[in-house]
């Protein structure tokens, strides 16, 4: 904001100032009573018992009994709070070279490249809210494929190929995982949509001159994809990165949150669910904050 | 066209720029591009036809008579064709009903949450006032902080509504909200719905490219700050506020979070189609008046019925607009 000679905000500074105010204020209004409140509430919850009455509910203060409950009391929370953070990072990263990889096929130009991007992003419909949850437990879709592949006499290649390469001896445990991830590319191709969208956006950011100077140069298309195209939409990786996180942590479908709302809807244990997620929360925070941190100091930005 | 071959099979493109001779090295690189469209065409039919499968699936199963489920000879192609699913998912999900309040929810929810999200947006983009960084912030704390964090203390916060008190002094008691549509209007009316820090970010970030000339002339030919809003700033948002409002729509068709914590009484097709399997046992049991159970095949055959019925209006929503969609976002230039 600019000050003028005696060091006041001039009129109209301050009258444009206040019409940002009044363009803001029901976000303001709306994260002070429905955010700030019930956030430093359910941290209140978290360290005390919650008893309802009729019209009106008390807190009584019980120190960290809680936590203590949750980590140590509670069979289920520790270990899905683990199994969740794993298949999480493992989910995330591959959901990111998954979208970089389709983003960069659907933004040459082809043929009825137009459906093939409308079918791409279907998954944002198809992979939101209840549809996702009770997509994972039916059984007579799973039986349909099932049969399909038993048609096939279990010949895919991804199965002999894990068979060479377990004979083969290299490294077993880290091809597991790129093989388990292989057998539930469903699941990424899923929760990519709007990583796709996004990456796609970033790749037509870039200007066609840059890789004209760079094959002008002598770059073939190999190395202008890692010195052009890597670069230029590495901002983008760390925006989709925190985007696959969070909606990772709030997918309906995952454990601990689950557990949450069962404790909270059907024990009524306002205290112990808050609890929980709480602690969920800060894990995943630091993790991002750690994380997007390490990436941010790689990205290079294009001014 | 200039990144075209930046994926598939560099190695010959090397190769074929390292042969002078001019007629050899068009034909090899005619034979790259063939070899490459081929290689695109199988890679991209493959996962489009592993995203469209299910969907398929759910079709010719939701047509199939039960002792089709068991036949071991039938997969794919129903061998007696029935439509008899769609009419009992539609009786227990108690559709017709369910889908009048979903869609009269998620249309005004909808509107309700980019109008808002656009002020908001605009404000942000637009102006500079003290302390704007650290609101922005909260727009960022908003998209990461999950609902379920807060959900606790928003239930007991509807449950005993009170504005500072004043409704406790005038009638003695707090009002019980829940169950009610109200709590969640006054969320969305304050930016705090479903995913609505994203939106905010969105369109945020959408009116920070207009150049400030746009509006300053506006200024010198005399509108005022809401004319300049409205005439001039609103027409060219246009794209990603409707990319907003599909969102918005979609994803409050489907929620089940809000919808089971807000709306719990009023019946809407997210809730009903996650209690559908449930639902199918109670409406046999009173049909036939005796204590069974459903098999796990015929309800999972509901299931696939009753998805496909919610599914069905948001398809045909997004094939009239998903052009403008996906072409606006991809277009927005998202930048951190």
């Amino acid at each position: 904001m600019k000050k003028n000679l005696n060091g006041k905000v001039s009129g109209l500074e301050k009258r444009r100032a206040w019409t940002g105010v009044l363009f803001c204020s029901p976000f303001i209004i709306g994260f002070i009573l429905f955010m700030i409140k019930p956030m430093f509430q359910s941290f209140m919850m978290t360290f005390c018992e919650v008893q309802v009455g009729a019209g009106k509910f008390d807190l009584v203060f019980t120190g960290l009994t809680n936590l203590n409950k949750a980590f140590r009391v509670d069979p289920d929370f520790s270990r899905f709070l683990l199994e969740g953070f794993a298949r999480m990072i493992v989910y995330s990263l591959a959901i990111m070279v998954f979208s970089f990889f389709v983003a960069l096929v659907l933004n040459q130009e082809f043929h009825g490249r137009a459906l093939v991007r409308a079918i791409f992003f279907l998954p944002v419909i198809l992979s939101s809210g209840v549809i996702l949850g009770l997509e994972t437990n039916n059984s007579v879709i799973a039986m349909i494929q099932a049969d399909i592949s038993d048609s096939m006499q279990g010949v895919s290649i991804t199965v002999v190929l894990e068979d060479i390469l377990k004979t083969a001896g290299v490294g077993v445990r880290a091809y597991e995982q790129v093989f388990t991830l292989i057998d539930n590319i469903y699941d990424i191709a899923l929760a990519s949509g709007i990583q796709i969208i996004v990456m796609l956006s970033g790749l037509q950011t870039i200007p066609k001159s840059m890789y004209e100077a760079a094959s002008i140069e002598g770059c073939t298309a190999w190395e202008s994809l890692w010195k052009v195209t890597f670069p230029m939409v590495s901002s983008i990786f760390l925006v989709n990165w925190v985007y696959t996180i969070v909606d990772f942590s709030m997918r309906t479908d995952n454990d601990v949150m689950s557990k949450v709302s069962d404790i909270m809807v059907q024990n009524l244990n306002y205290g112990l669910a808050s609890a929980m997620a709480w602690s969920y929360f800060v894990i995943t925070i630091a993790f991002l904050a750690l994380s997007s941190f390490i990436i941010s100091r790689r990205v290079y930005y294009y001014e | 066209m200039s990144n075209t071959a930046v994926m598939s099979a560099p190695a010959e493109t090397g190769r074929a720029q390292a042969k002078p001779k001019m007629s050899v090295y068009k034909r090899r690189k005619l034979m790259t591009q063939a070899a490459i469209s081929i290689c695109r065409f199988i890679l991209l039919f493959g996962l489009c036809f592993m995203i469209i499968q299910p969907i398929l699936n759910k079709i010719s199963v939701s047509f199939m008579t039960e002792e089709d489920l068991y036949d071991p000879v039938v997969v794919n192609i129903p061998a007696h064709f029935t439509t008899e699913n769609y009419t009992l998912s539609a009786e227990i999900m108690s559709y017709k009903e369910a889908f009048k309040n979903s869609m009269i929810i998620s249309l005004t929810i909808a509107i309700l949450q980019v109008s808002v999200c656009t002020l908001v947006g605009y404000g942000l983009a637009r102006y500079d006032f003290p302390l704007k960084n650290l609101l922005f912030g909260c727009v960022l704390l908003m998209i990461v902080v999950p609902p379920q964090v807060i959900s606790t203390s928003l239930y007991l916060h509807f449950r005993f509504f009170d504005i500072f008190g004043l409704i406790k002094l005038i009638t003695g008691n707090a009002i019980n909200l829940r169950g009610s549509v109200l709590p969640y209007y006054m969320m969305s009316a304050g930016c705090m719905g479903l995913k609505n820090g994203l939106y905010i970010y969105l369109i945020r970030q959408f009116f920070r490219n207009i150049p400030k000339e746009l509006e300053e002339a506006a200024y010198v030919d005399g509108c005022g700050t809401l004319k300049t809003f409205i005439i001039i700033m609103l027409p060219d948002a246009k794209p990603i506020l409707t990319s907003c409002f599909l969102f918005a729509f979609v994803w409050q068709w489907t929620d089940g979070l809000y919808s089971s914590m807000f709306l719990g009484t009023t019946k809407l097709v997210s809730t009903s189609l996650s209690r559908i399997v449930d639902s199918l046992g109670a409406f046999i049991m009173r049909e036939l008046g005796i204590q069974t159970s459903v098999s796990v095949a015929y309800s999972n055959c509901i299931l696939s019925t009753g998805t496909l019925m919610i599914i069905l209006p948001l398809i045909i929503l997004y094939l009239f607009a998903q052009r403008g969609f996906v072409e606006s976002l991809a277009q927005s230039g998202i930048k951190m």
